[in-house]
């Protein structure tokens, strides 16, 4: 062995050694996650350590049912977050499109107040968002309103707008010439090829939704429209409380984003890098 | 490109009316409210009312201090621990790399009220595992809700573990855009590995790593879920309830909306603070 390739092996061990404890030091909260959602609660009260699983998980979820509609509250969840998902790639794409492919008065402005706003911080809006919705539209405890003020998020026009202005104009200009409508150029010609970034995008608006909590929290504090997140919140902290069910709660909610991740990751990691990387 | 003002707005004014109604109106509403005093019907205009007690508010003060307290230890912590895993992925000698990819980017996909419930059980006092571990290796066990610095040692683990690889996958995209040849330049003139990331690979990666600052610095000024489930409303006695969970307090347990504004705002003057920071150190070199 020459003596270049000795020091790359061992410039490889030492980078397993050092990569490994950490990875798998990352892994223990979800492995534990899963492991506490299949004990019996005597078990994750008890002295000893318990580090593989058991076999309490279906207990655990008719625990955590005893406690709150969670099944109920996953529909909830499965039911706005796909359609706020449809909706907001819609909408985004839309004005993405429009700010890519034309030219039209108040389009410098309409960009810089995007860009200029898009740092705020969400803590911003919360107040007068929850004003407007809960007393002035009498919205509260709605799917509307679940659904409906989070679709303000601008980053999916940015990333849209991005998207269509790489496609070269021919492609749309040949069309054009044959007299076929913008609308359907839009449909037709420009959303197939942006299949990948749609993905992306679409993944993105997903999970934000499925997890998300501070919106949820206030706006739909009654326990039959409650989201996951916000049901399986309201028992972490009380005393007496079956916490292998919460767990089993924290399994529902994360083992199918985590398949998900795996399946898709290549999406995953575009939408979450496209933000960083122009 | 030819103006076309009609087409362009029928694709347009659908989000640009969802965008003004809870974006645009809210920002300026927000501004309104916060000098307003909303606890009387109807509410009147008082501007000192809110920013007066906002600056004379022990409450505020400690939130303050423990959301930058949070900030100045969390984020540089986690930006280099991103930054380590982010060249560490990148090197070809890796293998497995799926394996150490999924280890450390799935975090990402996990819900704020699941990590919080799993780091609470996990850091709780008696049967918590961490403890659990710590006693079986001989060290004494730790009260890690009942004071202080341990519960905000939980938080910020917490929320390192949860957006370490996040920024990890922002900072190895730009790894994967720097070109092999400026390597292989170096690696010709026997420049060590060590000297390469140091003198080549951080310079052409700040921007990114300056925006994955910015990024966590707003979002960790907002946190709330974390001291909300994990630390129990801010436990122990106020110790680290952060601006966010103020806000939450005064705005929608109080029903101050005035002043909860007052501190919204606060978060806000310090993101266009960061923000300016930010365009300041990414400047083009004239």
């Amino acid at each position: 062995m020459t003596s270049r390739s000795q020091a790359r092996l061992g410039r490889s061990i030492l980078l397993h050694l050092f990569l490994t404890p950490l990875a798998l030091v990352w892994l223990f909260p979800l492995w534990m996650m899963v492991v506490f959602s299949t004990m019996p609660d005597n078990g994750i009260f008890s002295p000893g350590i318990e580090l593989l699983p058991h076999d309490s998980f279906l207990d655990n979820v008719a625990n955590l049912q005893r406690g709150t509609n969670f099944i109920g509250a996953i529909g909830i969840s499965v039911s706005v977050a796909v359609t706020y998902t449809v909706l907001s790639v819609l909408l985004t794409s839309m004005a993405g499109w429009a700010l890519a492919r034309y030219d039209f008065h108040g389009k410098g402005a309409v960009v810089a107040i995007i860009f200029g706003t898009i740092t705020l911080p969400y803590a911003v809006v919360l107040i007068p968002q929850f004003i407007m919705v809960a007393r002035d539209f009498g919205l509260a405890n709605t799917w509307i309103a679940l659904i409906v003020p989070p679709l303000f998020n601008s980053l999916g026009v940015l990333f849209m707008r991005q998207a269509f202005s790489m496609m070269p104009a021919e492609l749309f200009d040949a069309a054009r010439v044959e007299g076929v409508k913008e609308w359907r150029i839009f449909l037709f010609v420009a959303l197939p090829l942006a299949r990948p970034m749609l993905a992306a995008l679409a993944i993105i608006l997903f999970l934000a939704s499925w997890n998300n909590y501070l919106w949820p929290l206030l706006i739909n504090s009654q326990p039959g429209a409650m989201t996951a997140p916000v049901a399986l919140g309201t028992l972490v902290g009380l005393t007496k409380v079956s916490w292998g069910g919460i767990m089993a709660g924290a399994v529902m909610l994360t083992v199918p984003m985590l398949i998900v991740f795996v399946l898709l990751q290549r999406h995953f990691i575009a939408g979450i890098a496209a933000g960083a990387v122009k | 490109m030819r103006t076309q003002n009609a087409t362009a707005y029928r694709f347009l004014t659908p989000y640009l009316l969802i965008f003004a109604i809870f974006w645009i109106w809210p920002i300026i509403s927000s501004f309104l409210i916060s000098f307003q005093a909303t606890r009387t019907v109807p509410w009147r205009f008082a501007p000192a009312f809110n920013w007066g007690r906002l600056i004379g508010d022990p409450a505020f003060y400690n939130a303050l201090k423990n959301t930058l307290l949070i900030l100045v230890i969390q984020v540089p912590v986690m930006i280099a621990l991103a930054i380590v895993m982010a060249v560490l992925l990148n090197s070809p000698l890796l293998k497995a790399r799926g394996l150490y990819r999924f280890a450390f980017f799935a975090p990402v996909v996990v819900g704020e009220v699941a990590y919080s419930a799993v780091f609470r059980l996990m850091f709780s006092l008696d049967f918590g595992i961490v403890n659990k571990l710590l006693e079986s290796v001989g060290l004494e066990k730790i009260d890690w809700f009942s004071n202080v610095t341990p519960a905000m040692a939980v938080i910020m683990i917490a929320v390192t573990w949860r957006w370490a690889g996040y920024n990890a996958i922002i900072i190895l995209a730009g790894l994967q855009s720097i070109p092999e040849d400026v390597y292989e330049a170096a690696t010709l003139d026997r420049v060590s590995k060590l000297k390469q990331f140091f003198y080549i690979t951080l310079p052409l990666l700040k921007p990114v790593i300056v925006f994955c600052a910015v990024l966590s610095i707003i979002g960790t000024m907002q946190l709330f879920t974390e001291p909300f489930l994990i630390t129990e409303r801010g436990g122990p006695g106020g110790g680290t309830e952060t601006l966010g969970l103020l806000l939450y307090r005064q705005g929608f347990r109080s029903l101050n909306f005035g002043y909860a504004s007052a501190v919204a705002y606060t978060m806000a003057g310090l993101a266009i603070a960061i923000t300016l920071v930010q365009l300041w150190l990414t400047r083009e070199p004239k």
